[in-house]
């Protein structure tokens, strides 16, 4: 392990930390744009950030440590899913560490604390919507593992890293058993970045919320981290699905110096500006769905990919 | 059509539309009330007078609105330590928490057996009763806080979440309480009262040519219905009628309010159903609405715009080629988010079936206005009992039967298009002529009603006037005070999260219901 990728891993990290409240803007200024609202700068998250780093800490007077913990327990989780992720590059020391399957455990560890957060405080609204997050959680996990089976079926490997390699190495056109799964994981994408049409990441009812139930007693710097790490999160899954699926542009290994570097940043950029400008399309147009619509919901998904992987058997494609 | 009991002694009262009056004694007050439930009458409301300084006596009075007049019953109670008299929650369950107001208010009881206070929440002593005559309502009490008794619901894995009053959103006051199993709902109960602000006693120290102000305050998205009724009730106590011009302005302000309302509205219910371009499109409308109205009767919300006599602003020069294009334009737009709406899979999976209010319980529980036509009750002010200037222009009545929140969506629509209608029939025939007649000061002790259908529902105004141009008593009502029980079985079967949907698609008056 050289020097050079120890940087090159560092910059992956930074550029993931850096550019997430970025993406998630984007997407905010994109579903105001096509509500026919005037848009807020798309820095907003950032002043937000800093607003709330500023402020002083209100904290519940039944709070546990766990309760101050989860925070940057949250934050470090999502910037370790960050650093396995080939977002730009696939030399990654740290991806050598942890496979695809271990990434959705990384995932279900933050799950896992935020919940438990959630119903530390002990108000009706934080373990209403812990209950809810388990329900789409436990919904979604097996639904994504799928969609991730179809990938490693077809590269032989479960790390991240090599799929990509894989698909450099064979650029083929959309393989029809992935066309299954990118579906699949749109909508898993959606349901665990708490999105419509499974949450309403803007509401003010506090009786439909489920990301936002959990966050209520949040406040200050523990809430900017907790935004900062939903921003992580849903470009973390961004970058999993550009890995999976449109993985052209990303530096592989023994081909990234600077300039393919630089290269690989700048159409990351691209991709997520289509991906956010997709997203907020599919969510300017649905509504919410009913919570028990959300099981059928997670269901068409695990069975769009498992069709992925029939056709993938069937076809051999 | 009168019950017997009382049919010789009927006489004649001043309202805006044919109203009678009679005075009961105790048994009286029951078989009145039972036997106008049996003739299938809609209780109205009623209040209760502190006339100990006239007659050494309180008094409690009921309107009822039968096929085409306006009861009001009046009982006479004695004045002792504790004046009572029999309870209508059996025969009207929607008389039960306007009679814990009135306990709260005058200390007059009931024999029913929930004592639990309804608008006061600690905020005056026990034993005070504000709307009393010998009361100084100036006077500020500590607040001493107690838990109130919620019923609480036993069983296996049943919990509580309580809502409110202070909530997520910029909201007014209420608090709802929950009993759950997992997500479905068995029983909501509904606490309110926060925003109680003393508006009878406040009427007390107006005057007749200034009611109308305050009475357009007392829930501002109702500030002509409430106005307008003020007026109609201290104009037919003086027996001046309103020159025609103004009656028919103030149709059409009252029919602006309720097309801005119900914009207002279908936006908010696609926005809490997660369909957020809905409502920055009906926002839109509606602001486009607001200017418009900012433009024609000088004020965007029409505070003040109906005033005794007549209104306060007579149309601009421009006003009728505005308005007629300004209505297609308003038509043309509805219609096509009411395509968007109706086509829309996810909204409607929302809407259908959600909040479902059957007929059956709408007619016991006394449902009136857009609720109740949405549930299959076919009644409005301006259908049943025309009052000018909608005794000459025929207003259909829109009616769904489902009851669900699709149902209401479906009302607020048909009821825009009728609106739009009535507003052209309206400025084709603006009589010219003055807008303001002179209202002389009412001889004192006379009794006099105003009722206005609202966009919620009826609205009513009774003005008792005193010496010299004020005003004794003035009871208003507002249609939330039958509609907010309503949620609590519309709710029933439901869940959670679908609850805040089903509560936007009644829109209730919070302040309108506290008084």
């Amino acid at each position: 392990m050289g020097v050079i990728s120890l940087v090159r891993q560092f910059s992956v990290v930074l550029l993931a930390v850096a550019l997430a409240p970025l993406f998630a803007g984007w997407i905010a200024q994109c579903r105001a744009w096509l509500q026919s609202r005037s848009a807020p700068p798309l820095v907003q998250p950032y002043r937000m950030l800093r607003k709330l780093f500023n402020k002083d800490v209100a904290l519940a007077k039944d709070a546990s440590p766990l309760f101050r913990a989860t925070p940057y327990i949250l934050f470090g989780t999502m910037v370790l899913a960050a650093a396995i992720i080939p977002s730009i590059a696939t030399d990654l020391p740290f991806a050598r560490v942890a496979d695809a399957i271990a990434l959705i455990g990384i995932f279900a560890t933050a799950r896992v604390f935020l919940s438990l957060a959630a119903m530390d405080i002990g108000t009706a609204f934080g373990t209403m919507g812990a209950r809810r997050d388990m329900m789409v959680g436990f919904l979604a996990e097996p639904a994504l593992l799928m969609v991730l089976f179809n990938a490693f079926l077809l590269s032989g490997s479960t790390a991240l890293p090599s799929l990509v390699e894989a698909y450099s190495a064979h650029p083929l056109s959309m393989n029809p058993s992935l066309t299954f799964a990118a579906v699949a994981f749109v909508m898993v994408l959606l349901a665990e970045n708490s999105r419509i049409p499974i949450d309403n990441p803007t509401t003010h009812l506090e009786l439909t919320m489920i990301h936002e139930a959990m966050v209520l007693e949040y406040s200050a710097r523990h809430l900017a981290l907790v935004e900062w790490a939903s921003d992580l999160k849903l470009f973390n899954y961004a970058c999993i699905g550009f890995a999976l699926f449109i993985p052209w542009g990303i530096a592989t290994h023994g081909a990234d110096g600077g300039l393919a570097l630089l290269l690989a940043v700048a159409v990351l950029i691209v991709k997520l500006l289509l991906a956010g400008a997709a997203l907020a399309l599919v969510e300017a147009l649905s509504a919410k769905l009913r919570i028990f619509r959300a099981p059928e919901y997670l269901a068409m998904a695990f069975l769009l990919a498992v069709l992925g992987l029939l056709v993938h058997i069937l076809l051999g494609a | 059509m009168w019950p017997d009991v009382i049919k010789d002694q009927l006489t004649l009262l001043a309202a805006n539309m044919p109203a009678r009056r009679v005075s009961v004694d105790r048994q009286q007050w029951l078989e009145v009330a039972r036997a106008l439930r049996a003739s299938d009458v809609q209780f109205l409301t009623m209040w209760g007078a502190d006339d100990r300084d006239r007659d050494h006596c309180f008094r409690i009075y009921a309107v009822y609105l039968l096929a085409h007049d306006v009861l009001v019953v009046e009982h006479e109670i004695a004045e002792t330590l504790t004046p009572t008299y029999p309870s209508l929650a059996t025969t009207f369950p929607a008389a039960a928490r306007m009679q814990r107001a009135v306990y709260d208010l005058l200390g007059i009881a009931t024999d029913e057996s929930d004592t639990r206070n309804w608008l006061r929440h600690e905020g005056w002593p026990e034993a005070l009763f504000p709307l009393r005559r010998d009361v100084d309502a100036k006077h500020q009490y500590p607040i001493d806080s107690r838990p109130y008794a919620f019923v609480p619901v036993d069983g296996d894995g049943v919990h509580e979440i309580a809502v409110g009053p202070v909530h997520a959103g910029t909201i007014e006051p209420g608090h709802f309480r929950f009993s759950v199993v997992g997500e479905k709902i068995l029983r909501l109960e509904e606490r309110l009262g926060y925003t109680h602000k003393g508006i009878a006693k406040c009427f007390e120290g107006q005057t007749q040519q200034t009611g109308h102000r305050l009475a357009a305050r007392i829930s501002g998205d109702s500030a002509v219905a409430f106005s307008w009724a003020y007026c109609a009730a201290i104009e037919s106590i003086t027996d001046r009628s309103c020159p025609v011009r103004a009656t028919t302005l103030r149709a059409l302000a009252l029919e602006h309010e309720r097309i801005a309302n119900h914009l207002g509205d279908l936006g908010a219910l696609g926005n809490d159903a997660g369909f957020a371009f809905g409502l920055t499109q009906f926002s839109r409308l509606k602001e486009d609405l607001l200017q418009t109205n900012q433009l024609i009767f000088g004020a965007r919300y029409l505070l003040d715009y109906v005033v005794p006599g007549g209104v306060a602003v007579d149309l601009p020069d421009h006003a009728h080629g505005l308005l007629v294009g300004f209505y297609f334009t308003l038509q043309r737009a509805v219609a096509e988010l009411r395509a968007i709406y109706d086509e829309h899979d996810g909204l409607q999976d929302r809407f259908r079936e959600s909040g479902r209010l059957e007929q059956s319980v709408a007619q016991q529980l006394g449902a009136i206005g857009l609720a109740g036509r949405a549930s299959g009750i076919s009644r409005d002010l301006r259908v049943d009992h025309p009052w000018p200037p909608y005794d000459k222009l025929g207003p259909n009545l829109v009616i769904e039967s489902k009851g669900d929140v699709a149902a209401r969506v479906q009302v607020r629509f048909d009821e825009i298009f009728e609106s739009i209608r009535l507003c052209h029939a309206l400025l084709r025939e603006v009589p010219a002529g003055p807008i303001q007649g002179c209202i002389p000061a009412a001889e004192p002790e006379r009794l006099g009603l105003g009722l206005v259908e609202g966009w919620r529902g009826p609205v009513l105004i009774a003005l008792q006037t005193g010496p010299n141009g004020t005003i004794r008593r003035c009871h208003a009502h507002d249609p939330s005070w039958q509609n907010w029980p309503l949620i609590e079985y519309a709710v029933l079967g439901n869940i959670v999260p679908d609850f805040p949907l089903i509560n936007k698609s009644f829109n209730l008056s919070y302040s309108g219901q506290d008084g």
